[in-house]
């Protein structure tokens, strides 16, 4: 679980986040949506503790971050796995490197439990026979699946992941969509989702976290984001036809 | 101000390369790698050049010896003296400063960009130590290159002037043991070994701390060749009057 306080961050005298607080469960797929601008991206980084609150706190299954030795800092982020935007596998190495790469960084397996481990989570996310293929050999969507692989390999208790359908097409995002979330059950971790994707809100929202202009507007589930009356929220999420059609069809069951 | 501020990141950058070192496991296939990429890669270019900026300051020299008071092997002695003391490590350098300098931001700056950098930094590993520590072990190399230089350049120039019928080859011989002293040569390495120094942290600087997309990668792989050949310019002055004086 991360409970987040009311942090703020700032560059300059750019106010991003404006004293955001949340919770997020483990064994759920957390949702973070709003507009561009509205601050995800930095919200996702101060998880990561890769930006620095300049006030509020993050505190992860009762460890304040803050409050953590460099060494502790260094040790919990290796229980956080993380998927880019753009997937960031390391262009050097083939696709078993990259997922072998946090083992061989961490641990003392020898070579053959390294590779067993990567066969595992590459078998995981349905990817048998790219073990040899560098990123450049592969699709998008296989390239979301590695680095997938590779936030998982090391079992971690919190697992990020920044627009992990970005760039790709509507079945290869539902994929993508369903094995985080199958993850997410199966390893019982925390995980936090950064999207734009609403077709993502409506299949693996458990909960979601609207920020608007550094603050949050709106949290909920992906039922109540049908019901609420938010009209941030509505104007974001039913801004296409299509999702203001389901909204009206799921109201009128309701009724 | 901004300079400064730079010049202040850089000092911090530095220290930070050697901080929380990479497990040596994997360091070591680094570091080879980087020999293979920044001083076996090279090789082919610096000898080519050396080659004939030997052959052109031999040349050029003997084009100048009008008079007859000055002795034939001059042509010999003053090759020498450029080349080691100079078009080796100096001139070599401002080559390197485009060629490694240009890749070494390029390849790091694409690593920023792609949020490979990122990536590191989240797995708890000091990326400045993973990315720029094997450039600098690897450079450690750089004065054997030179010293190749150095040899192809002082070749050149007897070729140059041997068979462009612009000295005999005992003249140029002769003009190559002349008043040796053998302190420009280790004065020469101590400067390559500045400038190999240079050659690894300041285009990693740019690279590193770049903002943008692929069009900054660019820009911040023109301002690294400029800064590293500014930088190598300075510190050869410096040196110059420091050790020769």
């Amino acid at each position: 679980m991360i409970e987040v306080d009311s942090i703020h961050k700032s560059f300059g005298e750019a106010h991003i986040l404006k004293g955001v607080s949340t919770v997020f469960e483990t064994g759920k797929t957390n949702l973070i949506i709003g507009q561009s601008g509205s601050g995800k991206t930095v919200f996702l980084k101060c998880l990561l503790g890769l930006f620095s609150p300049e006030e509020g706190s993050i505190i992860y299954d009762g460890q304040k971050y803050a409050d953590l030795t460099s060494q502790e800092q260094r040790d919990l982020r290796q229980d956080m796995g993380m998927v880019f935007q753009g997937s960031a596998l390391f262009d050097g190495m083939t696709v078993a490197g990259n997922v072998m790469f946090p083992l061989e960084m961490f641990t003392k397996l020898a070579k053959s439990e390294m590779e067993d481990r990567v066969d595992i989570v590459l078998k995981r996310v349905n990817l048998v026979d790219a073990h040899h293929k560098y990123p450049s050999e592969i699709s998008g969507g296989m390239q979301k699946r590695v680095a997938i692989a590779r936030a998982i390999v090391m079992n971690p208790q919190y697992l990020f992941c920044d627009e992990p359908n970005s760039g790709l097409d509507p079945r290869t995002a539902i994929v993508i969509d369903n094995l985080i979330k199958e993850i997410t059950e199966e390893y019982d971790i925390t995980t936090v989702i950064n999207t734009h994707d609403m077709n993502s809100v409506m299949e693996i929202g458990e909960k979601i976290l609207f920020l608007k202009d550094g603050l949050k507007e709106w949290e909920g589930t992906k039922n109540e984001i049908f019901k609420t009356d938010n009209k941030a929220v509505t104007d974001f999420v039913y801004s296409s036809e299509l999702f203001k059609k389901v909204r009206q069809m799921y109201i009128e069951e309701r009724n | 101000m901004k300079y400064l501020s730079d010049i202040g990141s850089y000092a911090i950058m530095v220290i930070e390369v050697f901080r929380k070192p990479t497990k040596w496991r994997i360091m070591k296939t680094l570091i080879l790698k980087e020999i293979d990429e920044l001083i076996y890669g090279s090789l082919g270019i610096l000898i080519f050049i050396s080659f004939f900026i030997g052959a052109v300051v031999a040349i050029q020299t003997a084009m100048n010896i009008t008079n007859d008071l000055i002795p034939k092997n001059l042509v010999g002695f003053a090759t020498r003296q450029s080349i080691i003391l100079e078009f080796a490590p100096t001139f070599c350098s401002i080559i390197m400063a485009g060629k490694v300098g240009s890749f070494i931001t390029s390849s790091i700056g694409t690593m920023r960009v792609t949020e490979q950098i990122d990536a590191l930094e989240v797995m708890g590993i000091n990326a400045l130590n993973y990315l720029v520590f094997p450039k600098i072990i690897a450079l450690l190399l750089y004065p054997f290159i030179i010293a190749i230089a150095m040899y192809v350049g002082i070749f050149g120039g007897w070729f140059a002037g041997v068979f462009g019928g612009f000295s005999t080859s005992a003249d140029f011989i002769e003009g190559l043991k002349l008043d040796f002293i053998p302190f420009h040569v280790t004065y020469s390495f101590i400067k390559t070994l500045v400038f190999a120094f240079l050659l690894a942290t300041i285009p990693s600087f740019h690279g590193f701390y770049m903002k943008g997309g692929a069009l900054e990668v660019g820009k911040a792989s023109t301002t690294s060749f400029v800064w590293t050949s500014v930088v190598i310019i300075i510190a050869n002055y410096i040196l110059t009057q420091l050790l020769l004086t």
